[in-house]
């Protein structure tokens, strides 16, 4: 008998990894994908990718400081053991695409180049050029296509996942699959399917993220029953460049060169920015935070930019929300060797020259922390058991999910240059996990293949038939857009929350009753949006309940009602007493939330909350004060109690997870 | 279908605009011309003209019809999913702009599918036979195994300024579709053919013609990598085989058209050199 085969759903990083990894095990794999590998969305990262290395580790680095800034930043949602084993294999993994030819910058002597990102001290992350993420997606999809020649690996590219094939048992036996082209409906048989299709940004209507971005295999995933982790933490990044088509990201670096943002003071003045007065001019980051000004931390800049013109209404555009990002008062020759890259970018796309004219930014849906729940074995290390079939497994039995499309490894936020690291990591891991799973894996009977082929098929052609309903899939998924977009990203209040779910239930009606503007069967591609659109729907209902439950702030999440501000004591005792009663209140806080959000679906599209306990067990969670006023004395109150509970614990346990410093650099 | 100007369209020139596609239904079907007009908007790029078509649904003369079939992506061009002739040029759709399309030719913007590819519908064209050429000249490293192994070996800055421009590439054929040495190659699956059947006869055909400058440049990444070092005269060997770097003319249109800038024809100058002294050497060592 052949050997079973596994299918992957998806080949950006995450998904080639792995092929890449079984096809070395010697085990035959599928590979399905909407885009060619090649066009995976991957290849828009660009900054770089984390690990430790010779030079920061000579600086006091660590694997586990690399774990406890990725905790920190995640604001502690993430079960530790997974991320603390990704930190020890960073190193390893750079090392590994070093020898796979990916082109990373070099320094003089010629060792690798290492830049400094957000959230951490040390100069962690690798780079290729101003294209990472392409880059390292480049040299994966040419190991693959190594093995696509020796037979290992099959692609099936412009083909859409339309879900697993359970069997009567919930195992999951294979998948089914449409090609996009002649659309035709095929089962594949596999002894397991790892799902690796990346995020869900579409659901905002536009983001940075790609046209693939549906979320749809997820979402058709977890239709299917696999559990959906943390739906609501969706990061949004504060900068991007709003398209008709897409939100381009702008670099954090051109408020790092000392880019001013500001709105006019007068609503939608019709003058030409650079033709309006000082005095005329709202540079309400500089005036609402006279410390930090511009350089604000990204939450904040992202909260700030998105009221100022959603709640008072001084977008400078008036039917599309935007504000100034002004370098204009920076000389040219400055201008162009510090950013000239970033610069290029906005040139190429908006046709104006950011030298001359302020730039137009907004923040922008960027990636989805939340994703497939997956499992994983503890080793006695608190890292992962290798080659366990429960790392990265769903609770779907032999249904995997990796890369961005798992909740794994980023909790609440993740910090920049962590996701390339999660995708290739996941990717590799759950190589081993997965062969040793097919060891013992039943090969899928022949009528169960052919039922599911049958059931998807009667759908398909029930879609192409349906009697016209009126309804456009183009301007439902705006609409869809729009709610998520106004209702569940920078700043979420319940009232708002609960009107968009309505709304976005009676959306999902609607999509239901879609006419259809192409009714043939060859290279449809009407259908198949209107098929992500419908698959969009549970997946925004999941984003926002889970929102709509979580009653407090956390990393992305961020309610205005349950904020802890800070302190506003000026004399000393009262100060104290106000951080005492601020520490209680983080306390409370932890015991009552700090549990991940599990959404499941039912037959019916219905979405439904439970939680589960986050292990904490290495590093304790603390507060993230970074820009708090009153931080200091929160955190000496912090320490103190640390220091009397672990006292009062005695020697034991406590060396290994004493609390790094509290306050933020 | 006639593409005539209509009178209407020219007095609200500056509110709207026409877009004519060629549009083919099938691969078997003949192409012809549809006509749409749009409502400006400002920062309009051709992905979000298309997008908008998608919306309307409905031609100038009040047909329903179904979306133009395109591929796209990334839309920031990355990904080199939307290639396609616009205005004439073979370019990325995604960061092609209205404002400046129409500074070019006021009122219309026209679309017409890669040239180089067999049409799958419309604006999507099957582009496999790119991928082929990067088999073909086993354009990847060939590492021992993916275990930890340590770093790979130095390099200096400059040896990666030098590989970093090639490596960009990222396959989307514009440099193929502006080649007089590239021609149309297109093989129709024959009734009955299996999956694999209809992929060994295809490829079998692609490796008859030329791979294109896109390979070449690629030979050239891998073997000027240190470990790509131990092996570059497999690559080398695969290059002339029939259909390689020999059938390049040196016309140059390649290097015009590369939206990444990829110096093309110092790629082929290279690996033409190199391959010549390798032809040497084999033939002395007989
Ligand atoms: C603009 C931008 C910049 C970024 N910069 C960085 C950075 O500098 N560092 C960093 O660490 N991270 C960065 N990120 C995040 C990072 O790029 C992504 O998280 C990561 O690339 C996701 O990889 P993936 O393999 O999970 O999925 P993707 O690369 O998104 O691939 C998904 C795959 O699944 C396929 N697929 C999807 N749906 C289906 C379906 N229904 N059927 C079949 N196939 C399907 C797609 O075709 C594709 O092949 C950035 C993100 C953006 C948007
Ligand atoms: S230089 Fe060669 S590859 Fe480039 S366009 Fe001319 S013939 Fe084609
Ligand atoms: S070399 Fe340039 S034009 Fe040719 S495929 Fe690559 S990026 Fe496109
Ligand atoms: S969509 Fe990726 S290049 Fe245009």
């Amino acid at each position: 008998m052949a050997k079973q085969r596994v299918m992957i759903v998806g080949g950006g990083l995450a998904g080639l990894a792995a092929a890449m990894k079984l096809a070395e095990l010697e085990i035959p794999v599928d590979l399905m994908s909407l885009t060619p590998v090649k066009r995976s969305h991957s290849v828009c990262a660009q900054g770089g990718i984390n690990s430790v290395n010779a030079v920061t580790r000579q600086q006091g680095d660590s694997e586990w400081l690399h774990l406890d800034d990725t905790v920190y930043g995640g604001d502690f949602l993430q079960h530790q053991p997974p991320v603390k084993e990704m930190t020890e294999w960073g190193p390893k993994i750079i090392d590994l695409m070093d020898r796979l030819g990916v082109p990373f910058n070099r320094t003089a002597e010629g060792f690798r180049d290492q830049r400094r990102f957000g959230g951490t001290l040390f100069k962690r992350t690798a780079f290729s050029g101003a294209t990472t993420g392409q880059q390292l997606l480049y040299a994966l999809d040419d190991q693959v296509r190594r093995w696509t020649v020796e037979g290992r690996i099959k692609i099936y590219e412009a083909w859409d996942f339309l879900g697993p094939i359970l069997d009567a048992d919930g195992v999951c036996r294979g998948a089914i699959g449409q090609d996009l082209v002649s659309m035709e409906i095929r089962a594949f048989p596999a002894a397991a399917v790892i799902i690796a299709s990346g995020g869900c940004g579409l659901i905002y209507g536009r983001s940075t993220m790609s046209m693939a971005c549906t979320g749809s295999a997820a979402s058709r995933a977890f239709q299917a029953g696999a559990r959906y982790g943390n739906p609501e933490f969706i990061q949004v990044h504060p900068t991007a460049i709003p398209g008709a088509d897409k939100l381009r990201l702008m670099s954090e670096s051109a408020r790092g060169e000392g880019g001013r943002v500001w709105v006019p003071r007068k609503p939608q003045d019709p003058r030409p920015p650079r033709e309006i007065p000082e005095n005329e001019r709202y540079y309400f980051l500089e005036e609402r935070y006279p410390t930090y000004g511009n350089l604000v931390p990204r939450d904040i800049a992202t909260r700030e930019i998105f009221s100022v013109c959603t709640e008072d209404g001084l977008s400078v555009d008036k039917d599309r929300l935007a504000v100034y990002l002004d370098l204009t008062h920076i000389p040219r020759a400055t201008l162009d060797i510090k950013l000239g890259g970033i610069l290029h970018i906005y040139e190429k796309f908006q046709g104006v020259d950011p030298r001359e004219v302020p730039m137009k930014i907004f923040p922008a849906v960027h990636y989805s922390m939340g994703g497939l729940w997956v499992d994983y074995e503890k080793n006695a290390a608190g890292g992962l058991t290798m080659g366990s079939p429960r790392n990265q497994r769903t609770n779907v039995p032999q249904l995997y999910a990796i890369g961005e499309c798992d909740y794994q490894y980023h909790g609440a936020n993740r910090l920049g240059a962590n996701s390339l690291l999660s995708c290739i990591f996941s990717g590799l891991v759950v190589a081993p996990s997965v062969a040793n799973v097919i060891k013992t894996a039943k090969p899928a009977e022949e009528s169960l293949l052919k039922s599911a082929v049958a059931e998807k098929q009667a759908e398909h052609d029930q879609m192409l038939r349906r009697p016209t309903g009126g309804e456009n899939p183009y301007l439902i998924h705006q609409e869809l857009g729009n709610v998520m977009t106004k209702s569940c990203t920078v700043v979420r209040h319940n009232n708002v929350l609960r009107e968009a779910i309505d709304k976005v239930n009676e959306l999902g009606e609607r999509s239901k009753r879609c006419s259809l503007s192409d009714s043939g069967n060859w290279n449809n591609q009407n259908v198949m949006f209107t098929k992500a659109l419908r698959d969009m729907f549970p997946l925004a209902k999941a984003i926002l309940l889970g929102a709509l439950a979580r009653d407090e702030c956390r990393g992305a999440h961020f309610k205005p009602e349950f904020a802890m501000p800070g302190l506003t004591a000026t004399d000393p005792a009262e100060l104290r007493r106000e951080a005492e009663a601020w520490v209680d209140r983080f306390d409370a806080n932890t015991n009552k939330w700090l549990k991940s959000t599990i959404a499941s679906c039912d037959k019916q599209g219905e979405v439904s909350l439970s939680y589960e306990d986050v292990d904490t067990t290495l590093i304790k969670p603390r507060p993230r004060l970074y820009g708090l006023v009153g931080a200091g004395m929160i955190e000496e109150v912090w320490k103190a109690r640390q220091a009397a509970k672990s006292s009062s614990e005695g020697n034991g346990s406590a060396a290994k997870s004493a609390p790094q410093p509290a306050v933020a650099h | 279908m006639s593409d005539t100007h209509n009178g209407q369209g020219h007095s609200h020139a500056r509110r709207t605009f026409e877009v004519r596609v060629l549009r083919q239904d099938d691969p078997e079907s003949p192409s012809y011309w549809e006509r749409h007009r749009l409502d400006y908007e400002p920062d309009m790029n051709v992905t979000s003209v298309l997008q908008r078509i998608a919306a309307q649904a409905e031609t100038v003369d009040g047909v329903h019809v179904a979306p133009v079939s395109y591929d796209s992506n990334c839309l920031e061009e990355v990904c080199g999913a939307c290639t396609m002739i616009i205005n004439g040029r073979v370019r990325q759709a995604c960061s092609a702009l209205v404002d400046r399309l129409l500074e070019d030719r006021p009122g219309e913007i026209e679309l017409q599918p890669m040239s180089k590819f067999p049409v799958i519908r419309d604006l999507a064209v099957r582009r496999r036979r790119l991928f082929r050429a990067l088999e073909k000249v086993k354009a990847w490293l060939p590492v021992d195994n993916y275990y930890n192994m340590g770093p790979g070996p130095r390099q200096s800055p400059e040896q990666q300024e030098q590989a970093y421009p090639l490596y960009e590439c990222m396959s989307c054929g514009c440099c193929l579709d502006a080649c007089p040495q590239y021609s149309h190659v297109e093989v129709v699956r024959a009734e009955g053919e299996t999956d694999e059947q209809f992929k060994t006869r295809e490829n079998a055909t692609f490796d008859q013609y030329f791979i294109g400058a896109h390979a070449i440049s690629q030979v050239v990444f891998y073997n000027m990598n240190p470990t790509g070092q131990n092996n570059a005269g497999e690559r080398l060997d695969a290059m002339t085989e029939p259909g390689g770097i020999q059938v390049c003319g040196n016309a140059q249109n390649c290097v015009a058209v590369c939206p990444k800038s990829i110096p093309l024809t110092t790629s082929i100058g290279r690996a033409g050199r190199a391959a010549t002294k390798r032809m040497f050497t084999k033939w002395f060592d007989k």
